[in-house]
C-alpha cells in the first residue's frame, strides 16, 4: 500500500509500469461487444447472409399483394377516364372536350419522334436545375449563417421573413422588369420557389443540432468554419434535405406556372400552348411528363440523400435485424 | 514509435484558485460555485464528488473554456482557460460522437483540426483505436455502437490530440452497472499508459475511489470544496479491493460527507418550492441509497 497520497514522480512511475503490464486487461473490453453481426471488421452488415437469388424471389412476394394493389388503382382510374369520355358524361364536371386515354396515346407516339417536345423538355429541366440549384446553394449558406450567428439572423432574417409569405407567382411581373431577359425571369421564380423553404428548413436544422456536438467539436480544436463545415452542416443535412425535397415540388409549381404566364418553350408552355391550338390530348400529355419529371427529381434528391448520408441507412438497416 | 506513450509527466497542472462563478444578472444572480481552490497536478487522477447541482460540471466547464469565472483565476500550465481548445480533451456524459462520422473518422476529427494529412491521421487514429481495443470497428458508425464503447471510443477521441489534460463529466453515468467496471478499468488503463492528468467528475462514491488519487468533495449549492480525501490504495487496483479495510474505511468517510450534504441539498431544494414546512426524516444511511 502506498502511503503518500500525492504522486511524485517515482510513484508515479512506478504506477505507470503497472499499468502496461496490466495492458491485456484491455482484452476485458469484448464483454461489451455481444452483437456478433458486427464482428466481421469493414463488413457491411447483413449483407453476405441470403443468397441473392433467394432475396430477390422473397422480395417479390413479399411485394405482390402492395403490387397487384397498385395495378389494380390505376386500371380503375384509367377505366374511369376512358368511360367518361368515351360516353362524355356531362354532370357539373363536363368531359365533352377531354381526350380519350387513347387519343392521348396516339399523339404521344407522334411527339416522341417530335425534336421540338424533347427541346420543351430539356429547357424546363434546365431551368429546374439552375433555379433550384442557386436556391440550393444561397439556402443552405444564409440558413447557416442565420441559425448560427445572432448578428445574421438579426440583419437578414427581417427581409426574408416580408419576403416569404408573397407566393413566387406574385413575382412574375416584377421578374419581368428586373431580369434583362424572360429566361433569367423564369429562373428567377423557379429559384424564389424553392429558395424558402430550402431556407428555413436548413436554419431549423442547425438550430436542432445537439449542442453537446458543438462542444465536442470546440473541445477538438475546430476553429469557427471548421465548426460550420464540419459539425453544424453534416448535423442539419437530415433537415436540408427535407428542405430540398419540399423546394423541389415548389420550384416545379413556379416553373410551370411562370412558363404558362410568360414563357417561350418548356412544358408549361408546350402545355398551355395545347389548349390554345386547341390540341387537347397534348394538355394530357403535358401533365403527365411535368408529373413523371417532377417525381424523377425527387427520386433525385432522395438518391443523392442516402448517398451523403450513409450513417442514417446503416442505422436503418440495423434496425430492421 | 508510439508517440503517445512517451508523454513526460511534467505538463498538465490544472491550479484553480479562489474561482467563484455566478450565472445571471446582479441581483438574480445565482452562485454556482463559491470560492474553489484545487488542484490537479501533473500525471494525477483526481475526482470532484458532490450532490446533484453543487456546481462540479459548472467547475469542470469553466476548465474546459465554456464557463467564464466570475472571480479568480484557473489556469492549465499557467495558461488561463478561457476558451476550449485540443489542449485540454473533454468526455462528456452524453455520448457526443459524431453520427455522420465512421468511429475511425471521429478519432480522426480533431488532428485534422491541427491540419494533419490523411495518411497520418489515420495512422494515429488506428493506433489508438488498437489500444483500445476497438480496431475491429473503426469503420462502423456510432449508432451501431453499444454505449460502453461509444464512450471508450469518445475517450480515444479525446486523447487523439495529446491534449496535456483530460476532462471527464460523469462519463459512465449512462451505462450498466458491469459495464461501469469495465469501463473503469479500461479508463485506468489508458490513464496510466498514457500519463495524463484527469479531472472526473462523479457521484459515485465506489467509482472515485477505485479510479482516483485524490477526490475533493464538494458542498450543495453554493459549492465549495468541503474535503480533500487522498485515496492511498495501491495499484493497479482491483474489484475485489472494494472489500478492505482500508477501502471501507475511506468509503465510509466519503458517504458520511455527502450525505449532509445531499440532506442540504434536499432541504434547500424544498424550501424553494414551497414546502419548507415539512420536515424529511431521512437518515444519512437512507440518503446515501439515493446518490
Amino acid at each position: 500500500m502506498q502511503p503518500a497520497p500525492t504522486l511524485d514522480s517515482g510513484s508515479l512511475h512506478g504506477s505507470s509500469q503497472a499499468g502496461v503490464a496490466d495492458a491485456p486487461g484491455l482484452t476485458l473490453a469484448p464483454a461489451t461487444q455481444a452483437t456478433p453481426q458486427i464482428a466481421a471488421p469493414g463488413a457491411k452488415p447483413l449483407e453476405s447472409m441470403p443468397s441473392l437469388a433467394q432475396r430477390i424471389v422473397g422480395g417479390l412476394r413479399a411485394a405482390l399483394p402492395g403490387l397487384l394493389m397498385t395495378t389494380l388503382s390505376l386500371g380503375l382510374f384509367i377505366a374511369l377516364w376512358y368511360f367518361a369520355t368515351k360516353y362524355r358524361w356531362d354532370f357539373y364536371i363536363r368531359f365533352n372536350n377531354i381526350p380519350s386515354p387513347g387519343e392521348v396515346l396516339g399523339n404521344a407516339a407522334n411527339l416522341i419522334h417530335s425534336e421540338k417536345f424533347y427541346n420543351n423538355m430539356w429547357v424546363s429541366v434546365r431551368r429546374i436545375l439552375l433555379g433550384f440549384g442557386i436556391a440550393t446553394g444561397l439556402g443552405v449558406a444564409f440558413g447557416l449563417l442565420i441559425g448560427q450567428y445572432r448578428v445574421a439572423r438579426g440583419l437578414l432574417l427581417p427581409v426574408f421573413e416580408v419576403l416569404r409569405p408573397i407566393p413566387a407567382i406574385a413575382w412574375v411581373p416584377m421578374a419581368i422588369m428586373l431580369w434583362p431577359t424572360n429566361e433569367t425571369s423564369i429562373v428567377f421564380i423557379t429559384f424564389l420557389g424553392s429558395f424558402f423553404p430550402i431556407l428555413l428548413n436548413t436554419i431549423h436544422g442547425v438550430n436542432s443540432v445537439d449542442p453537446v456536438l458543438v462542444r465536442a467539436g470546440r473541445c477538438l480544436g475546430a476553429n469557427e468554419l471548421g465548426l460550420l463545415r464540419q459539425v453544424i452542416l453534416p448535423a442539419a443535412l437530415p433537415h436540408i434535405f427535407t428542405g430540398l425535397t419540399v423546394g423541389m415540388g415548389v420550384a416545379w409549381v413556379s416553373l410551370i406556372a411562370a412558363e404558362m404566364i410568360s414563357g417561350q418553350y418548356g412544358i408549361g408552355y408546350f402545355t398551355w400552348e395545347a389548349y390554345s391550338l386547341i390540341q387537347y390530348a397534348d394538355i394530357a400529355i403535358g401533365m403527365i411528363v411535368i408529373g413523371v419529371l417532377g417525381l424523377a427529381c425527387s427520386g433525385g434528391i432522395r438518391f443523392l440523400g442516402n448517398l451523403l448520408m450513409p450513417w442514417l441507412t446503416t442505422h436503418a438497416n440495423r434496425g430492421r435485424t | 514509435m508510439n508517440p503517445y506513450v512517451k508523454k513526460d509527466s511534467t505538463t498538465g497542472h490544472i491550479q484553480v484558485e479562489n474561482l467563484r462563478v455566478f450565472f445571471g444578472r446582479n441581483s438574480s444572480a445565482v452562485e454556482a460555485v463559491s470560492d474553489v481552490s484545487m488542484q490537479v497536478k501533473p500525471g494525477e487522477f483526481v475526482s470532484i464528488i458532490g450532490p446533484s447541482g453543487c456546481g462540479k460540471s459548472t467547475l469542470l466547464n469553466v476548465v474546459a473554456g465554456f464557463v467564464q469565472p466570475s472571480t479568480g483565476t484557473v489556469t492549465v500550465d499557467g495558461k488561463p482557460t478561457d476558451k476550449p481548445g485540443a489542449d485540454r480533451g473533454m468526455v462528456f456524459q452524453q455520448y457526443s460522437l459524431f453520427p455522420w462520422l465512421t468511429v475511425r473518422k471521429n478519432v480522426e476529427f480533431g488532428l485534422k483540426q491541427q491540419g494533419m494529412d490523411n495518411s497520418h491521421r489515420a495512422q494515429a487514429a488506428r493506433t489508438l483505436l488498437g489500444l483500445a481495443g476497438l480496431l475491429a470497428f473503426e469503420n462502423h458508425y456510432p449508432e451501431q455502437l453499444s454505449g460502453g464503447m461509444k464512450q471508450r471510443v469518445g475517450i480515444v477521441r479525446a486523447l487523439a490530440t495529446s491534449p496535456q489534460v483530460l476532462l471527464m463529466d460523469e462519463p459512465f453515468g449512462a451505462l450498466d452497472a458491469q459495464t461501469r467496471v469495465v469501463m473503469q478499468q479500461i479508463l485506468t488503463n489508458m490513464w496510466q499508459r498514457f500519463r495524463i492528468s484527469v479531472l472526473f467528475i462523479t457521484h459515485d462514491i465506489d467509482e472515485s475511489i477505485f479510479l482516483s488519487d485524490r477526490v475533493y468533495v464538494m458542498t450543495a449549492r453554493p459549492g465549495k470544496i468541503k474535503a480533500e480525501i487522498p485515496i492511498p490504495l495501491p495499484r493497479p487496483r482491483t474489484p475485489e479491493m472494494a472489500s478492505t479495510p482500508e477501502y471501507l474505511a475511506i468509503k465510509t468517510k466519503l458517504r458520511n460527507l455527502i450525505s449532509e450534504e445531499s440532506l442540504k441539498a434536499m432541504g434547500g431544494e424544498l424550501k424553494d418550492s414551497g414546502l419548507a414546512g415539512f420536515d424529511i426524516e431521512v437518515g444519512p444511511q437512507g440518503v446515501a441509497e439515493l446518490i
